[in-house]
């Protein structure tokens, strides 16, 4: 370049870059590539093109993402599903349901003293998020919503749980109708606790274990007091 | 003007001497250290061990102010000036907490657990089981106190959860920022040795409610000789640890003043203890006889008011 300028600017009659043209690649350096801009694999395209679907099949889809967590959290094993394709519908679902089974039924008396539906939908949601806070903040490697959605399918045992009780309850509310109930909303509590940190555990650092698994065990044994205490009226 | 005279080394009280004689020659001040307007207003008397003191405490903070420099150099707007707070492992904690709990006397728990790494860990989570283990023992004992009376009827009480998170909460940060902007206050007027950053106050307080836990698990037994002794028991250990915190802090200032300040932290301490147990807990009934009359005095008060 400075030799053309050098030139241009000596021999003043010779034009810029006369001698570009005799500059050429010996033909024995093959040269290759690719000109065509490559064009993004339309395949997800056409797989997620659910405007044409019926509504049933993407309602389908869903529910049966959502039922297929459910499965997971009960028989908690190692898998991606629950934490790589999160969602939120079965966290809700669980937290509304077990929020309106905690309602004692007279909604009109303040002496009641169990808890009302804002007060479980906050302690849930809240405490997940502050969780999910504490373990990132320590240093873990979950994504925020997954680690919500973790926390939220986690409460599907104590749901159960909750069932039970007001089963039991309906029967009768005497000591051998407590124990009934002591005994399997012990149990489930520590279903939930076991299956949250098989699931939660693997993104913490290897030191701060206990630390991030302490406020999960904390989490689930308010809600199971909520449970445990809960009386028909 | 002799060069020898210029050489020699001149007192500083000749300058004015040495201005008086050549108004028009340039001089050049040097601050020295001692010249430091704090020591003028101290009230230390022996200025030697002033200065020592002075050199140490300046040292110290200065070497925990430039390690707090170095750990938190991240804009507060960032994630990762929040995970500075958090950055403790398990064993770090369980060692504050013991630390807490059997207070070594003659150590100061900051300088030889928090070690300018203050965490927040500790004091959230240890406040939040406060907070559940109250309310669960207060209406666990409850629960039992009342069990055999006809007229009882179970309530989980779930207001008292909220209550009780407002007050241990507030406990936990207003009285933390209310000491260390009194110990700021005290540290302009004299010259203290030691002082502690807002978190690490915040965090010896947080550890220090660590025994409450248990004590208020024990609190369940509804005999009134055994919560009083589970009170002061409690108290005196992390009392003390409260106190040898924080003597350092206020040791040089005035005596009476910094009595004061350490009644007020133990008082303060002692009032978060024994309002939690009037308040959660009922007062345990001895007779049969008079527990059947206040349950029926209890709901005919109930019935009246509603």
């Amino acid at each position: 370049m400075a030799a053309a300028e050098g030139s241009g600017a000596g021999g003043a009659a010779k034009p810029l870059f006369a001698g570009l043209s005799d500059v050429s690649i010996s033909e024995d350096i093959p040269v290759e590539g690719e000109i065509t801009v490559p064009v993004g694999s339309r395949s997800p395209d056409e797989d997620y093109s659910t405007l044409d679907e019926p509504v049933r099949d993407t309602i389908m889809r869903d529910l049966k993402a959502v039922g297929k967590k459910f499965v997971h959290v009960m028989y908690p094993k190692k898998s991606s599903a629950l934490l790589r394709d999160w969602d939120l519908w079965g966290p809700l679902v669980l937290c509304v349901s077990l929020a309106l089974m905690l309602q004692g039924g007279s909604a009109d008396s303040k002496e009641d003293g169990g808890p009302q539906f804002a007060e479980v939908f906050v302690i849930i949601w809240f405490g997940a998020v502050v969780i999910t806070l504490n373990s990132k903040l320590l240093g873990g490697t979950i994504s925020f919503f997954q680690s919500l959605c973790v926390l939220g399918y986690c409460v599907l045992p104590l749901t159960v749980a909750m069932l039970v009780c007001r089963l039991v309850l309906l029967a009768g509310s005497g000591t051998v109708s407590f124990i009934v109930r002591l005994i399997v909303v012990m149990a489930m509590f520590a279903w939930s606790t076991l299956a949250s940190t098989a699931f939660l555990a693997d993104s913490q650092p290897p030191n701060r274990k206990a630390l991030v698994i302490y406020p999960i065990f904390l989490f689930y044994f308010v809600i199971s007091w909520m449970i445990l205490t809960f009386t028909a009226q | 003007m002799a060069a020898v005279d210029d050489l020699k080394f001149q007192e500083f009280d000749d300058a004015a001497n040495l201005l008086a004689v050549n108004p028009d020659a340039t001089t050049i001040s040097v601050d020295e250290p001692s010249e430091n307007p704090k020591t003028q207003h101290g009230l230390l008397q022996d200025t030697g061990r002033e200065e020592d003191d002075e050199l140490l405490g300046t040292d110290d903070s200065d070497k925990t102010e430039l390690l707090a420099g170095q750990k938190k150099s991240a804009p507060f707007w960032t994630f990762e000036y929040y995970q500075t707070f958090f950055d403790v492992d398990t064993y770090q904690v369980l060692d504050r907490i013991k630390g807490s709990v059997f207070p070594v006397p003659g150590k100061n728990f900051v300088r030889l657990y928090i070690r300018s790494n203050p965490d927040l860990y500790g004091p959230f989570w240890i406040c939040a089981t406060l907070v559940f283990a109250i309310a669960i023992s207060g209406n666990l004992s409850n629960f039992f106190i009342h069990l055999g009376k006809p007229t009882f009827h179970y309530v989980p009480e779930f207001r008292k959860v909220s209550i009780a998170a407002t007050t241990i909460y507030a406990y936990a940060w207003l009285v933390p920022l209310a000491l260390w902007g009194f110990l700021m206050w005290r540290n302009s007027k004299v010259m203290n040795i030691v002082s502690y950053s807002f978190l690490e106050i915040v965090c010896v307080y947080g550890y220090s409610l660590f025994i409450y836990i248990p004590t208020a698990i024990l609190w369940i037994i509804p005999q009134k000789a055994v919560r009083w002794v589970l009170v002061m028991f409690a108290l005196c250990l992390s009392g003390s640890v409260l106190v040898m915190t924080f003597w350092p802090a206020v040791r040089d200032d005035n005596r009476r003043i910094a009595l004061a300040t350490i009644a007020t932290i133990v008082l303060l301490h002692a009032l978060l203890a024994v309002g939690c147990l009037a308040y959660f807990f009922d007062a345990p009934e001895l007779d049969v006889l008079t527990t059947t009359a206040s349950a029926q005095n209890g709901t005919a008060l109930v019935t009246k008011t509603q």
